[in-house]
């Protein structure tokens, strides 16, 4: 059940290091003694079916969900219910959300600056040009003083990637970033995904979108039922699947 | 959809290019609508039949109690309010110093209209509110300034409807903000703390939070330590407006996305900044009209101080016309004092549809 991704770059030690990590909503096992460590630089993509935990999984790395069992350290920060240690990690990892999640009553750039402001300590001006910048690399530095519900679907996600940038993360989670785009939309978001993997960013990504796993994972994650299943180098992953459940879930997805 | 048309056909529309057909479109477009339309003006027309005449027409407008006294019964007595004006402002207050309380109210008028100002909103507001209610409590107290000294215990009238109902809005607020927040605190005991207050006070009628406040509380206290009655009206108020408040502004949270928590969390924001600059931002805009409900309710509950003593302008009014030479003119006395309340309650409203409206437009396009 492990997944030691072998691809690691970098012989140090992982930036990110779940150990038996087991969770539990009232008697439902959401997660089965996770083990699984994340190396700097690595972009891994987790699938798997609806309710098989892979959401719930990131969510733990940023205490947006708590653990039970088990041990969880990140940048070298164990999780506990220690605040201090909570609030340290939360400003290195930078986490997209499904539905954007954006502050509807900010501007973008209020959005993109509002964090640097008030946890990184950034003077104003400094976190304007920082978030300037961001926003010319997503693509959409004319839209700074809308607001979100101005924008399409595909232009608040691509703000909301430029709003976890701004803090200068180590390490960015996406939690299905495209599901709730229009079709159309997919792809503006894909592409700024693929270029901050180009980059070098430390990325875990809940997607189905195979396509961006071909492109620029390090390794792929199957889950399911709260188990991590299989887990590979994209090309054997695809090509060579090992188990039958990670089989069955690839037949479904790629041959529609 | 019925009722609708008739009451706009009260002030008609000058726009309508075609008077005859908007009647037709609004009032008479079917057999329901037309028939609703005739009752509806058959009973605004027997009421202003019943009112014109005694109101109007046969009422004594300017006169003495002689001449209000030859009318009863067919005309209004509206010379009670030129008669009784200034007891109905300012009640007990020293008859030569009231045009300090007159003055008083005009503070407020001019700190309500100041704060209502959006360009306003800044941290000016703070030092433009200190510095009004400093000079309020100067006018009002005296002892200085070569002002004689007046014992709140003779405050009175609109001036006392106003300061509770100022201060009492502008102190349950927060308050509630806080309970509300505990409400839904992690922490059991906050939890459990806020959650009895609210229920408790929300769960007994304001005039027994006034009279326990007023006459068993001073019972608890030492001997020789007494708080004022009218602080401990106050206080009163502010705890029972707050415990309602509450809950309203826990409505807000709980309609907001759960979303939006988690992407304050996610960025690393602390509780208080999250909840300062994200969720009670979005909160609040939410229960703009419940809030205003519950104030309206608060700046006419402030009335209720009668149980204790206090000459709020609703009493007053009713002690000006309880003068033997001047009695019997309930219904002027109530009509006119509604009027203002009316005013106020009206303004609060309006205003805040103005800003609720201003507050959602980034949600339009």
């Amino acid at each position: 059940m492990s997944a030691n991704v072998a691809a690691a770059q970098d012989s140090g030690q992982p930036i990110i290091k779940l150990s038996k990590l087991n969770k539990w909503y009232g008697d439902f096992h959401v997660l089965k003694n996770i083990d699984f460590e994340v190396y700097k630089g690595q972009k891994i993509v987790v699938c798997g079916p609806s309710g098989s935990g892979k959401s719930t999984m990131i969510r733990c790395i940023n205490r947006l969900e708590e653990h039970q069992q088990g041990s969880l350290v990140v940048d070298g920060i164990e999780l506990t219910n220690d605040l201090k240690n909570i609030e340290a990690i939360r400003r290195e990892v930078g986490m997209v959300f499904q539905h954007f999640n954006l502050f509807p009553h900010l501007t973008v750039l209020e959005n993109l600056t509002l964090a640097p402001i008030w946890v990184r300590k950034v003077p104003k001006a400094e976190a304007e040009e920082t978030a300037m910048h961001f926003l010319k690399r997503v693509r959409i530095p004319e839209q700074a003083n809308k607001y979100p519900g101005q924008l399409s679907g595909g232009q608040q996600q691509r703000v909301a990637i430029a709003r976890s940038l701004c803090m200068k993360p180590k390490i960015m989670l996406f939690d299905e970033p495209t599901s709730a785009l229009d079709p159309e939309m997919v792809k503006e978001v894909l592409d700024t995904m693929v270029e901050l993997a180009r980059e070098g960013m430390t990325m875990i990504c809940v997607t189905h979108e195979m396509g961006f796993a071909k492109a620029v994972a390090d390794a792929v994650v199957f889950m399911d039922k709260g188990e991590i299943v299989e887990a590979n180098e994209p090309h054997a992953f695809f090509a060579n699947p090992q188990n039958e459940r990670t089989k069955l879930f690839l037949s479904q997805i790629l041959n529609h | 959809m019925a009722g609708i048309p008739a009451s706009a056909g009260l002030n008609a529309p000058v726009i309508a290019s075609k008077p005859l057909e908007w009647l037709k479109a609004n009032l008479f477009s079917s057999w329901l609508n037309t028939a609703l339309t005739l009752v509806v003006f058959y009973i605004i027309a027997r009421t202003l039949m019943g009112f014109v005449p005694w109101g109007i027409v046969n009422a004594v407008w300017i006169g003495t109690a002689d001449e209000c006294k030859a009318v009863k019964g067919v005309g209004a007595c509206w010379a009670f309010f030129p008669e009784k004006w200034r007891f109905i402002l300012f009640a007990t207050y020293p008859y030569d110093e009231q045009w300090r309380p007159a003055l008083s109210c005009a503070i407020f008028l001019f700190l309500y209209g100041f704060s209502a100002m959006r360009r306003n909103w800044n941290s000016n507001l703070f030092y433009v509110w200190g510095g009004g209610l400093a000079a309020i409590a100067i006018l009002m107290w005296g002892g200085v300034l070569g002002l004689s000294y007046v014992s709140n215990e003779r405050w009175g009238g609109l001036v006392l409807t106003l300061i509770l109902a100022t201060f009492g809005i502008a102190l349950a607020f927060p308050l509630a903000i806080l309970l509300a927040l505990g409400r839904r605190s992690d922490m059991p005991a906050i939890k459990t703390l806020c959650i009895a207050f609210i229920e408790l006070v929300r769960g007994v009628p304001l005039i027994s939070v006034l009279f326990m406040a007023s006459v068993m509380f001073p019972l608890f206290l030492p001997e020789g330590i007494t708080i004022d009655k009218l602080l401990r009206a106050q206080v009163g108020i502010i705890l029972f407006a707050a415990a309602y408040l509450a809950e309203v502004v826990r409505a807000g949270l709980q309609a907001l996305p759960k979303g939006q928590y988690e992407a304050a969390d996610a960025l690393g924001l602390s509780y208080w900044q999250a909840m300062r600059m994200i969720i009670l931002p979005q909160a609040l805009r939410l229960v703009i009209p419940p809030t205003v409900n519950t104030f309206i309710g608060l700046f006419k509950d402030t009335s209720l101080v009668l149980i204790i003593g206090l000459l709020d302008i609703l009493n007053a009014a009713k002690t000006a016309a309880a003068d033997p030479l001047w009695r019997g003119y309930g219904p002027e006395v109530y009509f006119g004092v509604s009027l203002l309340y009316f005013v106020f309650c009206f303004a609060m409203s309006k205003y805040s549809q103005k800003v609720e409206t201003e507050f959602n437009r980034h949600k339009h396009r």
